[in-house]
């Protein structure tokens, strides 16, 4: 797939800028990545936290449809599922809400792989029904009615962290057909293969695990990000590095070691836990959220001007 | 040993890379994948080609530290009750008490050969949580069990069981805290530690290899029982009868059978309180996903689940904590599908009666999972014919204090007098 356009040692993925909106994100300047579980604690409070974060300065956010099961999340967003869960989100509520959001930067959605294999658009009398029992011939596959309902509300791209490369065809199909990116985790164990046959599927940008476990915010910085950035450095596709980034410090040091961005979770939604514990207003959770995003979004900028002092 | 079981592993039914039709496969977040791929290389390398003499070791403790081969057994009380050959494969006297040793003692020493040096494992009844401990314990290797908050309290014998072979027990919240949430939460933990910790599933569920390689490690029932029931009644069975949650005892119990189209396979599933769905609760009163769940996705493998209309995975209820889960093993799910296997779901009441009628008749005390194929002969009396042989997957010792509660609070006609039981024993 060798691009004549490029620099020889730069490798294109298939499906680099299948969404440009995505890809522009990250033209100037490291993207911030916010992540939030959608209707966490509610739909309503939900929708200011996003708007929060897109004033403080998000350049992608990812917006989590809450699944029952969510095996690669830590304890933390874990209870953010839990929560939105409770609150009543459903797949067919959480694109009303993108529908609903006023904030004009990409939005890609990130989910577990039996609610988009399971999607059906609910029938004109508002039923809804599993993929497998729809009837007749107009039963089509689910991940392609759930991306075209996904595009057709305004997301821009997936992620869908049980869904490893090898099953993941269907899928990267419809997206091409609706014009979604398809966004892959590169874990510090990936190598090989398999990073070659995930590379070869993945479009917007890679979310680059900065180390093994599950989400969750930590102090440290892990070395094995270092090395996974380095194990990329060929491909041209922007390298997003999530998992355990809590400050905008930490933020600005995963960008100078050549991060095209950084994704945050588990820190924001701390803050959000944070408001249901202590019971704050929609408004001051709100606050703190976007003054929190704002700190990392700074952090990713310092990370990327400090070294090339001659242009300060 | 070993020529033996590679043509065991042909006889079974064909898998491409961990698909049984369009069920299996391999859904699990990227850092495990490295993890998967090396434990299907293990499994090809030391379980189906016997490498290093691996399944003679396995075969060996089995036998020396597990007490194989279990006994085939004639129900006298039975056939004459229902009138046809009831034969009972005593997994029960397994050492544990259950069928579970098989395989918890093949992937300890698996992981042991792969060089591992920490197990972790999920339970639900505490069967297979204990089966792992012992079989730790037996290996010398750390173990940490992750166990339900409620499933902690309904089976606290076994808590002490697996505590006193050394293993760490650790209690799972989330959700109602029962099998599936343990499940979760250990694969979260093999996601942080998979380059030193080998997670021993407990059941033919989850991704490939898990699901191949756990009915090769249980395939040992169905292998004695075949011969054993040739020896005693000079054929094969007519039918051949297991309980089913996850799946393990029973596909144990059908892997050797599955090309013999003349031997009836029935599954025999939780039917809970009801059948029915509450969509609204989030709730299937029921284990039965054979019966009545629809194809998805739940812990690396696609199979039949109980599900809501989003596809959110419901809470599933049984009175026997080991047949409560929300999915079933990706090849028996293709089994029913194919029509060779007949998944008949058991109520709560219905195995209540099969464990008592078990108790009372051969003085036997069945787990209550096992109890459910107790349950089925007792609801299908008219439909037994011929040699029918049971696999009695476990024993009741663990479930005496929730048997004595449940069967108070209902009226099950074949039950002793439950008075004495709860004024004290």
């Amino acid at each position: 797939m060798a691009d004549s356009g490029q620099a020889a040692e730069t490798r294109r993925s298939d499906g680099a800028a299948a969404n440009s909106a995505i890809a522009a994100a990250f033209d100037d300047g490291p993207a911030f990545i916010p992540y939030l579980a959608v209707g966490d604690p509610s739909y309503e409070a939900s929708k200011e936290y996003v708007e929060a974060l897109a004033r403080g300065g998000a350049d992608v956010i990812e917006l989590g449809l809450p699944f029952s099961e969510p095996i690669a999340e830590g304890p933390t967003i874990q209870g953010a599922i839990v929560r939105a869960l409770e609150g009543g989100m459903t797949p067919e509520l959480f694109f009303e809400f993108v529908e609903d959001l006023a904030v004009d930067v990409p939005l890609v959605c990130m989910t577990y792989y039996n609610l988009i294999y399971q999607y059906s658009p609910p029938d004109s009398d508002g039923e809804t029904r599993r993929a497998s029992e729809a009837s007749g011939a107009a039963a089509s596959s689910g991940p392609e009615q759930f991306v075209a309902r996904a595009a057709a509300a305004g997301i821009a791209g997936l992620v869908v962290p049980d869904l490893p490369a090898e099953e993941a065809d269907p899928l990267r199909a419809a997206c091409d057909e609706y014009g979604l990116d398809l966004v892959f985790i590169v874990a510090p164990t990936t190598e090989g293969d398999r990073l070659e046959s995930m590379m070869e599927r993945v479009s917007g940008y890679v979310y680059v695990q900065a180390r093994l476990g599950t989400t969750g915010a930590k102090s440290d910085v892990s070395d094995q990000t270092d090395r996974s950035l380095q194990r990329l450095s060929e491909w041209d596709v922007p390298k997003a590095v999530g998992f355990g980034i809590s400050s905008g410090e930490q933020a600005e040091r995963i960008v100078a070691s050549g991060a095209d961005g950084i994704i945050v979770g588990s820190a924001l939604v701390d803050i959000v836990a944070d408001g249901v514990d202590n019971e704050w207003s929609t408004a001051a959770t709100a606050d703190k959220l976007e003054a929190k995003a704002r700190e990392l979004a700074d952090g990713a900028s310092r990370g990327r001007t400090e070294p090339t002092t001659d242009d300060g | 040993m070993s020529t033996e079981h590679a043509t065991d592993d042909e006889t079974s039914t064909t898998t491409n890379n961990g698909k049984f039709g369009d069920y299996g496969g391999q859904y699990v977040p990227e850092a495990l994948m490295p993890a998967i791929q090396e434990l299907t290389d293990a499994y090809e390398r030391y379980v189906v080609n016997n490498e290093d003499g691996f399944m003679d070791e396995f075969r060996q403790r089995l036998a020396d530290f597990g007490g194989r081969p279990t006994p085939l057994q004639r129900a006298d009380r039975l056939s004459e009750r229902y009138d046809c050959e009831v034969y009972l494969k005593r997994e029960d006297l397994l050492h544990g008490g259950a069928h579970k040793l098989n395989n918890a003692l093949g992937q300890v020493l698996l992981a042991k050969y792969m060089g591992k040096d920490r197990i972790i494992a999920e339970t639900g009844a505490g069967q297979h949580g204990t089966a792992t401990a012992m079989a730790a314990a037996h290996l010398d290797m750390p173990c940490t069990i992750y166990m339900g908050e409620r499933d902690i309290n309904r089976q606290r014998p076994n808590v002490f069981r697996m505590k006193l072979n050394g293993s760490d027990v650790k209690p799972v919240t989330a959700g109602r805290g029962t099998l599936k949430e343990a499940i979760s939460e250990t694969m979260r933990d093999w996601a942080a530690s998979v380059e030193t910790t080998h997670y021993v599933i407990g059941s033919v569920v989850g991704p490939h290899p898990f699901p191949v390689m756990v009915r090769d490690f249980h395939a040992v029932i169905s292998e004695e029982m075949r011969a054993q029931t040739r020896e005693q009644t000079g054929g094969l069975p007519d039918s051949v009868v297991a309980c089913a949650g996850g799946g393990s005892n029973t596909m144990g119990a059908f892997a050797h059978f599955v090309d013999d189209e003349d031997v009836d396979l029935v599954a025999v599933e939780a039917g809970g309180s009801s059948l029915a769905v509450d969509e609204e609760a989030g709730v299937a009163p029921n284990s039965a996903s054979l019966s009545t769940g629809d194809e998805g996705v739940l812990h690396g493998a696609r199979t039949k689940l109980l599900q809501d209309s989003f596809g959110q995975i419901m809470e599933s209820h049984s009175i026997s904590s080991g047949l409560d889960y929300a999915g079933v093993g990706p090849e028996l799910a293709h089994l029913v599908d194919e029509d060779r296997v007949t998944p008949v779901a058991v109520d709560d009441d219905a195995a209540l009666e099969g464990f008592h009628r078990l108790s009372n008749t051969e003085g036997i005390i069945p787990a209550l999972e096992t109890a459910h194929a107790f349950g089925y002969l007792e609801d299908y009396a008219d439909e037994l014919s011929g040699t029918v042989v049971v696999n009695v997957s476990g024993r009741g010792d663990k479930d005496l204090q929730a048997a004595i509660e449940e069967t108070e609070a209902r009226d099950i006609p074949n039950a002793p007098d439950m008075s004495m039981f709860s004024e004290g024993i």
